[in-house]
């Protein structure tokens, strides 16, 4: 138990995907200028996340695993990633019309989220379990939306605040992102690995 | 061999998940953009055209695309009140461009007046109005939704819009107004 909740904050917080680890960067800059489509991408996100690490897991290790297709991991998960992604469309489109328009091309571009493949191949590599895969897929989400809300609430602030002119926009969101990670670093060596 | 054997995996993979997939699609099919199809339910449907868009369904698509709520004239504060509670966002007052007085109307041809010209069945968004070239028009009272579309055309303004007066055919009873319940 203490192995797993070890393994969540040190996904969530010390090996963070998107300050840490830098995977995840374009929906992080792209959907987290308004608070409401952010939250929504992040339940999007984790939904997607966990339910790719999971499956991911279970067709390496009782498909591939077995027949020695271990070099096609990488091509399997982007059609798992894909197909989970497709799936989720569906269900929002069907279940909240609203979140659907606000999410808009954010929604397919889940599938190029590179965390989310991230997170399916560092399960791989690290030899994580089942409940292993799932801890750490949902860590992972939990960290990306943590980050992205924070960061979309900083973004509508600064929105409102007197930026000099030459760091208006883009610029100051990037300086933004660099604090934040500063910041994230503080949480080095809170979990022994 | 072994390639075989991948070509055939990455195949049963791939065909497993598209007859997931194809099942989702018919499970969770939707008709339409569901948001614009309620809008278009809370909207008046007079297919005015008063709001600038061709018709009620054409309005509430934009309005599902993010356009202003408070353009619907005939709708009024009720519509915007009901539309803001639909989409999430605050009650606007209705835009002055399309603010009109709300009593139902209906539009009356003076027939001596008439030339026949047709303009205003062209304008007519209902096909309220019958007549043809040269001949008397006149409106079709039962279909007239009192949009004033065929006021502006007439050249020489031979159509006025009248207040519809209550009577008891069309006076609102409305006998819902405070829910009946059961109380045990």
């Amino acid at each position: 138990m203490t192995d797993y909740l070890l393994l969540l904050v040190g996904t969530v917080l010390v090996n963070n995907f998107v300050l840490v680890n830098f995977l995840g960067l374009c929906p992080f800059m792209g959907v987290s200028s308004r608070t409401e489509t952010a939250i929504g991408m992040s339940f999007a996100t984790t939904f997607v996340m966990t339910l790719s690490s999971l499956l991911s897991y279970i067709v390496n290790s009782y498909i591939l695993a077995p027949l020695g297709l271990e070099y096609l991991t990488t091509m399997t998960f982007i059609l798992v990633i894909a197909v989970v992604v497709q799936f989720t469309e569906m269900v929002v489109h069907k279940t909240s019309a609203n979140l659907y328009r606000l999410l808009g091309i954010f929604l397919p571009l889940i599938t190029t989220n590179c965390a989310v493949l991230g997170v399916a191949l560092l399960n791989n590599r690290e030899q994580h379990g089942f409940f292993e895969s799932i801890v750490y897929g949902f860590g992972a989400a939990v960290g990306f939306s943590l980050v992205l809300i924070m960061f979309s609430a900083m973004r509508e602030k600064l929105a409102n605040a007197d930026v000099p002119s030459p760091f208006k926009g883009s610029a100051i969101a990037m300086i933004t992102a660099g604090l934040m990670s500063l910041a994230f670093m503080g949480f080095t060596g809170l979990v022994k690995f | 061999m072994s390639t075989l054997i991948a070509i055939l995996v990455l195949g049963a993979i791939a065909a497993s998940f598209g007859a997931l997939l194809g099942f989702a699609s018919v499970r969770f099919k939707v008709e339409g953009d569901p948001l614009a199809e309620q809008l278009d339910a809370l909207l008046p449907q007079t297919q005015c055209g008063q709001c600038g868009y061709p018709g009620c369904k054409p309005y509430a698509e934009a309005v599902a695309n993010g356009e202003a709520i408070n353009k619907c004239a005939p709708g009024g504060e009720d519509t915007i009140k009901k539309i803001a509670d639909l989409m999430g966002v605050e009650v606007q007052p209705l835009d002055e461009n399309h603010a009109t007085d709300n009593t139902p109307k209906v539009a009356f041809i003076i027939e001596e007046d008439c030339i026949g010209c047709t303009k205003c069945i062209q304008a007519c968004p209902v096909d309220a109005i019958i007549g043809t070239t040269k001949q008397m028009h006149t409106i079709i009272a039962d279909e007239c939704t009192g949009c004033d579309l065929c006021v502006a055309p007439c050249p020489v303004d031979c159509i006025e819009m009248i207040p519809v007066a209550t009577t008891t055919q069309n006076w609102q009873w409305d006998l819902n107004s405070i829910p009946v319940v059961q109380i045990d």
